[in-house]
């Protein structure tokens, strides 16, 4: 099951042509870019790990792009995700996040029902590939 | 060789091409705003010919190696490096072998860490603030330092030279200092050497190119001198450029910032009203009250020289920077 999570996550993935622009579009905004990646994707786990620090003053995409390709030598079977901090006042939070990045089998989520007082139920969402194996090591084919 | 994909025009119109890219433009404003340097003007004027050629043959499909375009200017201080590299951005981008065209100009701080595990991700974040435009590297030479073996210049180099190699479309790099450093420089480490393919070299300017910079600056500034000044900033030159720590145009822009403050002085203590044509003109006493004129150093006990107290803040005599 495809994980659709940030923008222009229902299209095709993107070429690296088009992050390109995407970042280069940030970067014309003057947000922070910054590389993030995780083997967790669950909606709910909003801080994923980073990939060095955030970058700032960047004028050009091929920096971010060249950061990317050694995240993803990295990790080539991680989540990766690109996003763009606007700190204006006011903003100050993140404008863009997109996934650039996924592994190659994507096993998906299955709905966890627990019973709890009064025969109320609880739902929540377990992924199969999280449970399946240690951290570093879900993805892995 | 390659075939062409269609048939190929038997004739390009080569002067089209060039008012097409808007390079005219900057080449004749290089021309109209730099003093002298004429060996540099040809030169920078050869690099752009080369690139639009280049661009032309790469366009009809004749096969070609894409130019390498680093790049290492030489030359004494003062004599209009990092105005010619930024310059040189601007044609660049105009030719479209950089995207963004900016100039990022760093020194050896900027790009070699204090401790282990400092210096790679400093110089990669330079590289990945320069890429898109120029990374000028002032006084390069610094970066390597033979004496010490355990100097992080050698690590930055590395990176630098990994980068100048495998993203060649997306970063420009020129290396500037004195030419014999850089020589030294290159002879240590020949894997740059082999990596710059166009060596420009910066001639000093002469006294009379001076003069019409200095009056180019206080044009900008909406000064100017009256007609003794100029005499007395002639004579000024002369003395200037037999004493230790010359730095061409930098040394005159020091210079006149120092008449300035002298100009403002002798207004602030004469009487008011000032004619406003006053306010714009240095005169032949704002010139030659500088230290240059005086042949031995007055050492009087609790009173400093003439302009002593001012002179201390000239970059070209602050100790650390004796080199320049």
């Amino acid at each position: 099951m495809r994980i659709t999570q940030g923008a222009f996550s229902f299209l095709p993935d993107l070429t690296d042509t088009q992050i390109a622009a995407q970042i280069d579009y940030c970067l014309r905004n003057q947000w922070a870019v910054a590389i993030e990646f995780t083997d967790d994707p669950h909606p709910r786990n909003t801080y994923w790990s980073m990939w060095g620090h955030p970058m700032f003053d960047l004028q050009d995409a091929a920096g971010v792009i060249s950061e990317l390709n050694a995240c993803r030598q990295s990790y080539p079977q991680h989540y990766i995700r690109v996003n763009a901090f606007d700190a204006t006042a006011g903003w100050e939070s993140v404008r863009l996040s997109f996934i650039v990045n996924r592994p190659s089998d994507e096993p998906g989520f299955r709905v966890v029902r627990r019973e709890g007082i009064g025969r109320t139920l609880h739902y929540t969402l377990e992924s199969y590939a999280v449970g399946r194996r240690p951290e570093g090591e879900r993805y892995a084919t | 060789m390659t075939q062409p994909l269609a048939a190929p025009p038997d004739t390009i119109d080569l002067a089209a091409e060039y008012r097409e890219a808007g390079v005219a433009d900057v080449l004749d404003r290089l021309d109209a705003e730099l003093v002298g340097l004429a060996p540099v003007k040809r030169r920078v004027r050869e690099i752009a010919a080369l690139l639009l050629v280049d661009r032309v043959r790469q366009r009809l499909g004749l096969n070609t190696t894409p130019p390498s375009l680093h790049m290492c200017f030489t030359g004494n201080p003062g004599t209009g490096k990092t105005t010619l590299a930024l310059r040189m951005a601007e044609i660049l981008q105009r030719l479209g072998y950089v995207r963004k065209g900016h100039v990022v100009a760093v020194t050896r701080d900027d790009l070699v860490g204090q401790y282990i595990g400092h210096t790679a991700p400093k110089t990669k974040d330079v590289l990945k603030r320069a890429m898109g435009g120029v990374l000028f590297i002032d006084e390069a030479y610094y970066l390597f330092r033979p004496e010490n073996e355990k100097d992080y210049g050698q690590e930055a180099i590395e990176i630098l030279l990994q980068v100048m190699e495998n993203q060649r479309d997306d970063l420009v790099v020129i290396l500037a200092g004195y030419a014999d450093r850089m020589d030294r420089f290159f002879e240590s480490n020949p894997g740059m050497k082999s990596r710059i393919a166009h060596h420009v070299e910066f001639p000093d300017y002469n006294n009379a190119e001076l003069g019409q910079i200095a009056e180019r600056m206080l044009a900008d500034w909406n000064y100017r001198f009256d007609a003794a000044g100029r005499a007395a900033f002639d004579d000024y030159l002369r003395h200037r450029r037999a004493k230790a720590h010359f730095a061409n145009a930098r040394s005159v822009r020091n210079a006149l910032d120092r008449m300035r403050l002298r100009q403002a002085l002798r207004l602030f203590d004469g009487e008011s009203p000032v004619a406003t044509d006053d306010l714009q003109i240095l005169t032949e006493a704002d010139v030659r009250a500088s230290r240059h004129f005086c042949p031995t150093p007055p050492t009087l006990i609790g009173q400093s020289p003439p302009d002593e107290e001012i002179d201390a803040y000239d970059p070209d005599r602050v100790p650390e920077r004796s080199d320049y």
